[in-house]
């Protein structure tokens, strides 16, 4: 067991306490005239400006995950993990097409969820439920990841603790904390939270990225010892490996078209209060990716750093690769500096992880809860609804962690990308065109989905000796395909999902199955704040 | 609006390490400077639509 670092801890406490004291003090924030309404507690309210929108959707997809799996990726193989950059910039122009068009029909029809607008849009209650239910899936492990990225921290300062009850007691207080406040507050507490994760986020990183290529004499050092390292353990490298680079740029594609059809990323841009805010922020919002690729580079220096200690902690006898920032921190930063850049990746969990439960929380309530067990329910009853479901999920990522093997969530969320991605056909391109039969999208659904898992399920992974799941990277040629290169299974998946959704539109079509009426119009599409025809 | 999204998917264009700027690879500072091409494009689209005060 290593030493705890008590300046590190007490630093680490202390801000989290205050964060955790705004998130209280938040359902005071914009006070609504009652929170016993869903749109209050899980939109806050739709009322959020420019400002607030840029914190929350960036202190939402920019998570503590995020900031210590990046940099793990490109100190384990190099260029390739360096994708997240190319897809957060094309992420943007992508959302800000279909996003606004989800913002104006959600704003005059009163919908909370992306599975509300298929509803609508298909008049196809199935297909909603398909679309929540894949969404509820793929935010869970998502949520639990945000706690990989604390225990990260926690394991850095020295809190590993010699029993299985003193190593997971630091974790489930935070996430006490966290749920407590949530169910106060909804929305506006991580909106709230944001502005304090974010401005620490920058202070630390653009700190980082002074100070510690300083302390290790530049920048090409730093490249020059990654890649010395790669080139002597003959694995990974400063460029993408020979034949990676269809993988790399799928990866780049999927991971942006995923990015925003996760439940948490739509309620983030529903929050909003009008069209021009949503354009406005996915024009600033790229500024994160920036920091982004400089954390990422934290990977690199973390190997020039190897003589000054720094190298992943050993946890059941298993390098922690996820441990590094932290350890790069620990190691290069005075104690007190470190204690803070802890707590902004411990915050910077916090954030993500309350508007992902309360996304989650808003589907199960208005897609299965008002749906199929409460058709009456009053606005009041479904914010309660909301406000419990969030405390389940959050309980269930919880006992993931802390009951199952972290690797089994690193898994899943992994399979949950591929998950989400199956729901573009039917809330992506249902924004734009109205030509899908909802037989045909179920069916394209289902296999895009069966698709999917198969090819994951088909990739090992020799670093963990896992034979299934360790991976994105699908061979084509065993599609017997003659090319041999990976490409990224999500991306297959889709492909397989669209061909059978178009071919089961002709078919139900000719088959004349009724087709469900489209709820919206033409018009819904444009809506804008103030607009007459609001249906509430 | 394309351009921007096209653009970092050319991986032919900055999977080199020559040349070097302060220190980084091609490869790095080249994607780095794909994130101001793509808020340049997204930041014109906005201003070309945006609602008249």
């Amino acid at each position: 067991m290593t030493e705890i670092n008590w300046t590190e801890l007490v630093i680490f406490s202390a801000l989290f306490l205050i964060v955790a004291a705004l998130g209280f003090v938040a359902s005071r924030w914009r006070r609504p005239a009652s929170m016993h309404h869903l749109d209050e507690w899980g939109l806050g309210g739709r009322s959020f400006g420019g400002w607030v929108t840029w914190f929350l959707i960036g202190g939402d997809l920019y998570t503590a995950y995020t900031f210590v799996a990046v940099p793990a990726l490109l100190f384990a193989t190099g260029g390739n993990g360096f994708f997240a950059v190319p897809y957060t910039v094309i992420t943007y122009p992508i959302a800000f097409l279909a996003l606004i068009r989800l913002w104006s029909v959600s704003h005059r029809h009163g919908f909370v969820t992306p599975a509300d607008f298929v509803r609508a849009r298909f008049g196809s209650p199935t297909l909603a439920l398909l679309v929540a239910i894949t969404g509820i899936v793929a935010t869970m492990p998502y949520i639990a990841l945000q706690l990989i990225g604390i225990e990260a921290v926690l394991k850095a300062i020295g809190l590993t603790g010699d029993s299985f009850f003193a190593r997971h007691l630091p974790l489930i207080i935070a996430f006490g904390i966290l749920a407590a406040y949530t169910y106060q507050s909804g929305l506006r507490a991580p909106a709230l939270i944001a502005f304090v994760k974010d401005a620490l986020i920058y202070i630390v990183i653009i700190t980082a990225v002074l100070y510690v290529p300083h302390q290790l004499g530049g920048w090409e050092t730093i490249f020059d010892a990654a890649d010395g390292k790669f080139t002597a353990a003959k694995k990974g490298g400063l460029l993408l490996a020979d034949g990676s680079q269809l993988q790399y740029i799928t990866l780049a594609i999927g991971s942006a078209l995923a990015l925003f059809l996760y439940p948490h990323s739509v309620t983030g841009v529903l929050a909003s209060k009008n069209r021009d805010i949503i354009k406005r922020n996915m024009a600033a919002l790229p500024a994160y990716s920036l920091l982004l690729g400089l954390i990422a580079l934290l990977g690199f220096m973390a190997i020039a750093a190897k003589q000054h200690g720094v190298a992943p902690l050993v946890i059941d006898g298993k390098p922690d690769n996820n441990t590094i920032v932290p350890v790069l921190f620990d190691r290069m930063f005075p104690s007190w500096f470190a204690g803070i850049a802890f707590a902004t990746i411990g915050i910077g969990a916090l954030v993500p992880a309350a508007i992902m439960s309360i996304a989650a929380a808003n589907l199960f309530t208005r897609n299965i809860y008002v749906e199929y067990l409460a058709k009456e329910a009053t606005h009041a009853e479904q914010a309660r609804v909301s406000k419990l479901a969030s405390l389940v999920v959050k309980l269930g990522a919880l006992l993931v962690i802390v009951l199952i093997d972290p690797q089994f969530s690193i898994d899943l969320q992994l399979i949950g990308g591929v998950l989400i991605l199956q729901t573009l056909p039917s809330v992506a391109l249902g924004l734009f065109t109205r030509w899908f039969h909802r037989t045909g999208l179920i069916a394209g659904w289902i296999a895009g989905l069966s698709a999917g898992l198969a090819m994951l399920y088909t990739i090992p992974n020799p670093a963990t000796h896992h034979d299934h799941f360790g991976g994105s990277a699908f061979a084509l040629s065993k599609l017997g395909l003659p090319w041999n290169v990976p490409i990224y299974a999500g991306f297959v998946a889709v492909a397989v999902n669209l061909l059978v959704s178009v071919i089961g539109t002709l078919i139900a079509r000719g088959a004349k199955v009724p087709e469900g009426v489209d709820a919206t119009a033409g018009s819904d599409y444009f809506a804008d704040e103030g607009d007459p025809k609001q249906v509430r | 609006m394309a351009i921007a999204i096209i653009v970092p998917l050319l991986t032919f264009l900055y999977d080199g390490r020559e040349p070097r700027l302060f220190g980084f690879p091609r490869f790095y500072w080249l994607q780095l400077a794909f994130i101001g091409l793509g808020v340049a494009c997204t930041a014109i689209v906005y201003r070309m639509t945006r609602r008249k005060p």
